[in-house]
């Protein structure tokens, strides 16, 4: 078994929106390890989204611990937590956002120029299958292209994690496929943890590990021997 | 209340910061027009009140000695409404404990009764009794700067006798508003009082029994002023008479008439430049505001919102932030225009004040700003409302943006790609990015505007105090002096040269074109008082022919080499014609110069003197003044030194108030602009910023991201608000320009720097503002609503 890379402890979080007090997560416990494809699954409010959020250093847990290698997350102040996106994550989102006034190149440059050790955009965009549309505006793509676009600037970084919130939400299966397609080549060629939240129980099947979310909780935990390949993915 | 309005109401607190700022911006355009014009007309009115209380004449004649028979003849004259005649005699003033010499204006007052025009406004004390030889009531202005109150006593030298008088009363003349002393430019309070006491006792000092020196006239209100001065001039040419003049060419009202035009011409040419700025920039912001509700519309319409219903809603919110700023601006402009009505009210000591109320300016401020917004939301609602709910609901298409070069070439590697984003928005949004660009450069111009009268003043008093008149003191003889007067002035203590000056009376005319004006005799070589032409250089007094002020050229419509017809207005009084020679840089009064010899010439009289210019040790001033106080010859002395702090200190009231009042304005309306622009983008590009945050940048790139372009955009305005700037200063300067007083345009560059000085800090201010907004960029909720 490879290193452990995210290690959640007793995580909760809690919001108050108004007079109504919301529990997100309640005291969850989930250890992720290097180089894994982990999906999420469960209803809305069941807390995928708000684990990805402070796994990503976009949110803030209300009590527990969670360590991303040796970083103990919990503990970080916002600049901390910004030079920790910076780093190690990248980001994948249902609507893209791809800056419009940017090129396909332009838009994984972006990231590029304030990263450590980053691959050229050319590869990067290469990697899902794009280099030859790099020179497009996003309202030149199509919804596939774009979610592409959007998974080569998040990877460009060499990043260790990249955290997709419904990545195929937005799109038709075959393109869906397509976006799957490319997440998985990353994973085996960089080894980039991957954790997908999705509502489409198809891509259950291409992860490592399912983890099935209520009521901020983790209810149940599947793991897959075999991994299918995204083309056998139908939805 | 309905629904609608509720949100109305919540929408106008969330936004309230965008709110006030655009409502400033509308309050700086209404505050300058109900402040610049109400102040004037207040003053106007103020002015035709006190004229009409106190009976200021129409038309003024000085004589020599007239006989008092004489009044019933001239009031028999067509068109005269009332006669007033009187003793007027220019004397040296000796005040205890004040070194300098001083001049009086001494009137006199009926020893029966009231005299018939230019009634005094007495505030303290009394009128002399009736054939005092002591009491006088002195004005105000002088009082004060004496701090005489009744009882105070100084000496005047009265046809050569000195005279003990005392203070009974202190009062105000609409004669006498404006104060200045033979030979100055500027009142001096100090140097130059008006003194009124009884006729009798003036008669016996000049030997004016049964006479008069001086008549003023009342016109009926339809009467020809020409044909009465005429007149007049005809029935006391016998008896020593100076043309008589209209109050055009008397002293204080032309003055005043010159200080109310300027206020009136600053209220035509700035307040509709702020006013336009401000509904430009508004009708920008609130166009943009509207377009960002764009969700909001088609969500009302796909719940069953008619059009007008939800047009009418955004067009309620607008009208009510453009109610809060004419409000806002109203009172503001109100009280500044209070404030300038006082501060002038004083300057020039009226007796009341009257402040107008002016409806008609509130409602064209409201109904251009209420316009200017109301025009802005229609334009953004009319695209919005057009589209189908379901389309309008879902956020606007991306947008298609260019590259900036054609394919081959590549910027990649060249600039970052924030500089790439700031490059493409700008390019994408040309018209918008223009509008930016030209309020910015407004801005910068209005405040060029506002401040550029400082360095033109500094030009004026370079080369009137510096270039042309260097002379320490000019003294004025009180009648013409021989040449050997000159000799006698320069034995006195401290004086170091001595230049003579002769001084006559004329109208000059080109065609229907006439001007009263004085001839001034210069010397040859004169190296004190020189003459300085359109290149700055000094010139030599031309031997035949006159220089005179380029103004006087441009009233007349001559230019050097035309002939103008001169009425000598002393002496055999004969009309000449003469070739004009030359024009001249000055900036006060309309004047004429020529050889002194060739003035002598032409008065066909021996060479004579009516003042002398001095060069002065200062370390024996006080001996040359005590000699000059004991000069029964002398009317005045002019000093130099006095004259530039006067002149200072009364441009330094005008121009620092209402630079300062206009300066705050733009400024408002340069962070109105700035900080809406920034609030906006940062509204429109909310996800795109949120993003970057999430990749990883932190919150001063986002910031520098956000505002590079409105950087850039604020940075290039400059160089084209200098250029309005100037030309608005040029329109400013035409419009001020009169045959009292002109400047030469000047604007330093440090005027410049300190506009786009100002525009720049109000953006670095906004920015500021901005950035709290940016560091509350909600991520989380940003990224998981769509595009």
């Amino acid at each position: 078994m490879s290193e452990t890379i995210f290690a959640a402890r007793a995580l909760t979080k809690t919001y108050t929106s108004g007079e109504v007090e919301v529990h997100a997560l309640r005291g969850l416990d989930l250890d992720v390890s290097a180089g894994e494809v982990v999906v999420l699954l469960g209803p809305s409010g069941s807390g995928k989204s708000t684990l990805l959020n402070i796994m990503g250093g976009l949110d803030h847990a209300t009590s527990g611990r969670l360590l991303f290698k040796n970083i103990e997350l919990t503990t970080l102040n916002d600049r901390e937590l910004t030079a920790y996106r910076r780093r190690h994550v990248g980001f994948v989102f249902q609507f893209y956002n791809l800056i419009p006034s940017l090129t396909a190149y332009e838009n994984v440059a972006l990231v590029t120029e304030i990263a450590e050790r980053p691959m050229k955009p050319d590869d990067a965009l290469a990697l899902v299958g794009l280099e030859e549309r790099m020179d497009h505006f996003p309202a030149q793509l199509s919804g596939g292209e774009q979610q592409r676009v959007a998974i080569a600037r998040a990877i460009a970084k060499r990043p260790e994690v990249l955290l997709c919130d419904e990545p195929t939400g937005a799109l038709d299966s075959t393109t869906g496929i397509r976006v799957i397609e490319a997440l998985l080549s990353v994973n085996a060629q960089l080894g980039t943890t991957t954790m997908i939240i999705t509502h489409n129980a198809s891509i259950q099947d291409v992860a490592d590990r399912v983890l099935f979310f209520a009521d901020g909780q983790i209810s149940k935990i599947h793991k897959n021997e075999t991994r299918r390949a995204s083309a056998e993915l139908t939805w | 209340m309905p629904v609608l309005d509720i949100k109305l109401l919540r929408d106008l607190r969330r936004l309230w910061g965008q709110a006030l700022a655009i409502s400033l911006v509308i309050a700086g355009g209404v505050a300058t027009l109900v402040l610049a014009v109400g102040s004037h007309r207040s003053l106007d009115q103020t002015r035709a009140a006190y004229y009409e209380r106190y009976g200021f004449a129409d038309v003024f004649a000085v004589v020599r000695r007239a006989p008092k028979t004489l009044v019933s003849q001239i009031a028999e004259i067509p068109g005269v409404a009332a006669v007033d005649a009187r003793i007027a005699k220019l004397a040296l003033l000796d005040i205890p404990n004040f070194r300098e010499p001083a001049s009086g204006q001494f009137i006199s007052l009926p020893d029966i009764g009231e005299p018939a025009l230019d009634r005094l406004h007495m505030r303290v004390g009394r009128m002399p009794e009736p054939g005092s030889s002591t009491e006088v009531v002195v004005n105000e202005n002088f009082a004060n700067a004496h701090a005489f109150v009744p009882g105070a006593r100084f000496s005047a030298l009265l046809n050569g006798r000195k005279r003990e008088l005392e203070i009974v009363g202190i009062a105000l003349s609409p004669e006498f508003i404006y104060t200045t002393g033979p030979g100055d430019i500027m009142p001096d309070d100090r140097r130059f009082g008006v003194i009124w006491m009884s006729e009798k006792t003036l008669a016996s000092a000049y030997d004016l029994d049964g006479a008069f020196s001086s008549v003023n006239l009342k016109l009926l209100r339809d009467a020809s002023e020409r044909d009465v001065v005429q007149r007049l001039d005809v029935l006391l040419d016998r008896h020593g008479g100076r043309a008589a003049y209209g109050r055009k060419d008397q002293t204080s009202h032309a003055w005043l008439d010159h200080e109310l035009d300027m206020l009136n011409n600053m209220s035509r040419t700035l307040p509709p430049i702020f006013l336009l700025v401000s509904a430009f920039l508004i009708n920008l912001t609130l166009s943009r505001l509207v377009a960002l509700e764009r969700e909001q519309i088609g969500l009302l319409k796909a719940l069953g919102y008619g059009n007008i219903t939800i047009a009418w809603h955004y067009i309620k919110f607008v009208i009510v932030l453009a109610t809060i700023g004419v409000v806002i601006g109203s009172v503001m402009g109100t009280w500044l225009g209070i404030h300038i009505t006082r501060l002038f009210g004083d300057f020039f000591h009226f007796p009341f004040l009257i402040f107008t109320k002016s409806p008609d300016l509130y409602a064209a401020a409201a109904a251009l700003s209420l316009a200017a917004a109301v025009i802005g939301a229609i334009r953004a609602l009319r695209d919005v409302v057009a589209l189908p709910p379901a389309v309008a609901m879902q956020p606007p298409a991306p947008p298609r943006f260019h590259r900036l070069l054609p394919t081959g070439f590549s910027i990649h590697g060249v600039f970052s790609q924030p500089i790439v984003m700031m490059l493409r928005n700008i390019t994408h949004h040309p018209i918008r990015a223009g509008f930016t660009m030209l309020g910015m450069a407004l801005a910068t111009g209005i405040l060029i505007v506002s401040l550029f009268t400082r360095d033109t003043m500094e030009q004026l008093i370079d080369v009137t105090f510096f270039m042309a008149d260097r002379q320490d003191a000019t003294v004025s003889f009180i009648e013409r002096r021989s040449r050997d007067v000159i000799m006698q002035m320069a034995r006195l203590p401290g004086v170091l040269a001595v230049e003579p000056y002769r001084e006559v009376p004329v109208r000059i005319r080109h065609g229907s074109i006439e001007r009263r004006v004085m001839i001034s005799g210069r010397p040859q070589g004169a190296d004190l008082s020189r003459i300085i032409d359109a290149d700055l250089r000094a010139v030599v007094p031309p031997e035949t022919g006159l220089a005179v002020s380029a103004m006087l050229a441009h009233v007349l419509g001559v230019q050097a080499g035309d002939f103008v017809e001169v009425d000598l207005l002393e002496g055999q009084r004969r009309t000449v014609t003469l070739p004009i020679a030359a024009e001249v840089e000055d900036y006060f009064g309309l004047r004429a110069m020529m050889d002194a010899d060739a003035l002598s010439r032409l008065m066909r009289e021996g060479p004579t003197v009516s003042g002398v210019n001095l060069s002065v040790d200062s370390n024996r001033l006080d001996f040359l003044y005590k000699a000059i106080k004991n000069m029964p010859t002398v009317s005045g002395m002019a000093l130099q030194r006095v004259s530039l702090g006067n002149f200072r200190e009364n441009v330094a009231l005008l121009i620092t108030t209402m630079a300062s009042i206009y300066t705050s304005l733009a400024a408002v309306i340069a962070f109105g602009m700035v900080y809406n622009s920034a609030r906006i983008s940062l509204s429109e590009r909310a996800r795109e910023l949120a993003s970057l945050r999430v990749f990883g940048f932190s919150q001063g790139e986002v910031m520098r991201i956000l505002l590079l372009e409105l950087a850039v955009l604020s940075l290039a305005a400059q160089p084209l608000g200098w250029v309005i700037g100037y030309r608005l200063a040029w329109i400013m300067k035409t419009n001020l320009a009169g045959e009292l007083m002109r400047v030469r345009l000047v604007v330093e560059p440090f005027t410049y720097a300190i506009a786009s000085g100002v525009v720049l800090t109000a953006a670095i201010l906004s920015a500021l503002v901005v950035r709290e907004r940016i560091n509350k960029l909600d991520l989380v909720a940003v990224l998981k609503t769509r595009d």
